[in-house]
């Protein structure tokens, strides 16, 4: 027994990627950006507002933080709407403590589940993006376009009706992606979307219907990715994002602005034992020189001009 | 399938005939970053899926590609201060994709070893004809883009079939890195009769056995290196020792580990009696100078059984 020949045939070694979905680029080649004001470093804190449905279908995957348990996993469905709940009000003070700016990534579900939550941030103003319609409505390629499309446009059309705003930015739940989700994205009027985490500045992403601004939200220094999926200590989560601010900082001296992306989820970071270790980042951050707090549409702004 | 493809024979650690490297070093330090192509759709091969999500791997793929993006300058400039010259474990069709890293890594006198085509082609299912095929490809893709053929062999992501060392022999290579079961180079018993041995590679060190497996904190990954160096430092004043460092620029060089991980390198080049060399150049000096003693060694050692 031996393999197929396609295992020993290669169609796409040639220059660049092994697709059509962006060009080849080194960071450090690229002509540099500037951030306003001659800052370094933007911090685009990002907030997760995720709901997690009790009857989980778990397609194509169950989610990460996601029901574990035979049905009813009341455990994860309570603990993670605990975030909606409480934790998201302990972030928000924290953020209003150093008057920081971020941006909100909602499954549009929880427009239905709280709209008290989404007056508060009707009136506070903060940008809002969507984020697929709930966490276990993940897009992937089993999927029919029209079904897609529908999730899509109904999250969008929820969130921009309670948000009375056009939402421009776009995280799929657990990033996963058919091969059709950029197209669709950038048909629904989307202009960015954060889904590939291959860069720490945004890059221009082809689609058939336009391009798309790939957003820079990195993985790596994911509240829940460092404290659950590592279970790194909290004190740990504070020491990888001083650490990486201060790499940041320093790389944007000789090479032009750079981004310090935080996602951050009220389920993780809310909880009482966790929130003064977000407290804390935020205050080291805001005291470092030349930092500017920018949400995913000032960032897109800047960079397309 | 066999109990034990006897590769090598054992040897105790102890008593071994003395090694003393260049210099009178005691300790050869490698550092080798893996620098790799995984495809977003390559073949399904029947024993093991390239990705756990369902194409488009958006995750996976985009956080290798990083590596290349971003990632690779960044370790390099650290390699370059402190004088580390790097062992590539190379996946070949990088010479295609990406010819601006190979041409960098020419530029500073970097080795270059095969780690196979890509890094989502695995050797499982290979006739004895296709896995030769493909080494070959990968020996001669590496010479055409480098002017050397490569010495060295880590196998596509450490799959391997029953033959890998015999056929990596016969193509002109003299060391794997590929086992696990020393701190110094031994022989490596392969069909040909030639001298082929194995160099200490080290999966503990390895950053993404450290950080992805063992989920282990950057800053202690930092520890970990030291602790690491000062043992086979003390050890080498006995015989000389072998430390390699095996790193991913997706893991090693976000922007919250770097510092660590140039803390690492600041205090074992720090030392005096250190060998900065590269892979190749360790497997040449131990075949000319401690081959034969160590066979030797090695036949008097098998017990009287």
């Amino acid at each position: 027994m031996s393999l197929d020949n396609e295992h020993l045939e290669y169609p796409k070694r040639r220059y660049g990627m092994d697709h059509d979905r962006y060009e080849w680029s080194i960071l450090q080649e690229r002509p540099s950006i500037t951030w306003p004001s001659h800052k370094k470093l933007a911090i685009w804190i990002n907030v997760c507002l995720e709901f997690f449905p009790l009857n989980q279908s778990g397609t194509p995957f169950p989610p990460s933080g996601g029901m574990t348990m035979p049905y009813p996993d009341l455990r994860h469905f309570s603990l993670r709407d605990y975030g909606n709940r409480v934790g998201i009000y302990r972030i928000l003070k924290a953020l209003d403590a150093i008057n920081a700016k971020a941006t909100f990534s909602i499954n549009g579900q929880l427009t239905e589940r709280a709209p008290y939550l989404m007056d508060i941030l009707k009136e506070r103003g903060d940008e809002i993006i969507a984020y697929g319609w709930n966490m276990d409505s993940i897009h992937h390629s089993g999927m029919s376009l029209d079904e897609e499309k529908a999730l899509i446009e109904r999250t969008i059309d929820k969130l921009s009706k309670y948000s009375n705003k056009n939402i421009l930015g776009w995280l799929s739940p657990s990033r996963n992606e058919s091969k059709y989700t950029p197209e669709l994205l950038a048909s629904a009027g989307l202009s960015y979307f954060c889904d590939w985490v291959n860069d720490d500045m945004p890059y221009l992403f082809h689609t058939d219907n336009g391009e798309l601004w790939a957003m820079p939200l990195s993985n790596e220094l994911d509240d829940a990715f460092i404290m659950m999926n590592n279970l790194h200590s909290e004190q740990s989560y504070l020491d990888q994002i001083c650490d990486a601010a201060d790499f940041l900082l320093n790389e944007a001296q000789t090479e032009g602005g750079r981004i310090l992306a935080l996602n951050i989820h009220p389920w993780m970071s809310g909880q009482p034992h966790r929130i003064n270790k977000l407290e804390a980042v935020l205050h080291y951050i805001k005291t470092l020189p030349d930092v500017m707090f920018a949400n995913g549409t000032d960032i897109v702004n800047i960079v397309s001009n | 399938m066999l109990e034990d493809l006897e590769l090598y024979d054992y040897w105790p650690y102890h008593h071994r005939p003395k090694i003393t490297w260049p210099n009178n070093a005691r300790l050869a330090f490698w550092v080798a970053p893996n620098i790799e192509f995984y495809e977003l759709d390559p073949p399904l091969n029947p024993s093991r899926k390239a990705w756990p999500q369902p194409y488009p791997a958006t995750q996976g793929y985009s956080i290798r590609d990083y590596g290349n993006r971003v990632g690779h300058v960044r370790q390099m400039r650290i390699l370059d201060k402190y004088g580390v010259r790097g062992s590539i474990s190379l996946s070949t069709a990088l010479c295609e994709h990406h010819p601006e890293i190979i041409q960098m890594c020419l530029e500073r006198e970097w080795e270059f070893f095969s780690h196979g085509i890509y890094n989502t082609r695995y050797t499982y299912g290979m006739s004895e004809t296709q896995e030769r095929e493909m080494i070959d490809d990968a020996v001669n893709t590496i010479e055409k883009y480098t002017g050397r053929k490569p010495s060295g062999y880590l196998a596509p992501a450490l799959s391997h079939s029953e033959l890998t060392m015999d056929l990596f022999a016969e193509a002109g290579g003299i060391y794997t890195c590929d086992l696990f079961h020393d701190d110094q180079p031994t022989p490596v018993k392969v069909r040909s009769g030639k001298q082929f041995i194995s160099i200490p590679y080290s999966l503990e060190m390895n950053d993404t056995i450290a950080y992805v497996v063992n989920k282990i904190e950057p800053r202690r990954y930092g520890q970990i290196i030291k602790e690491n160096f000062d043992r086979l430092y003390q050890e080498g004043a006995d015989s000389g020792t072998v430390m390699c460092i095996p790193t991913h620029n997706y893991q090693v060089s976000c922007p919250h580990r770097l510092k660590a991980f140039e803390e690492a390198l600041d205090y074992i080049t720090g030392h005096s009696d250190v060998w900065v060399t590269t892979g190749r150049e360790i497997a040449e000096y131990f075949i000319a100078n401690y081959y034969e003693i160590s066979a030797d060694d090695i036949n008097s050692k098998q017990g009287t059984l």
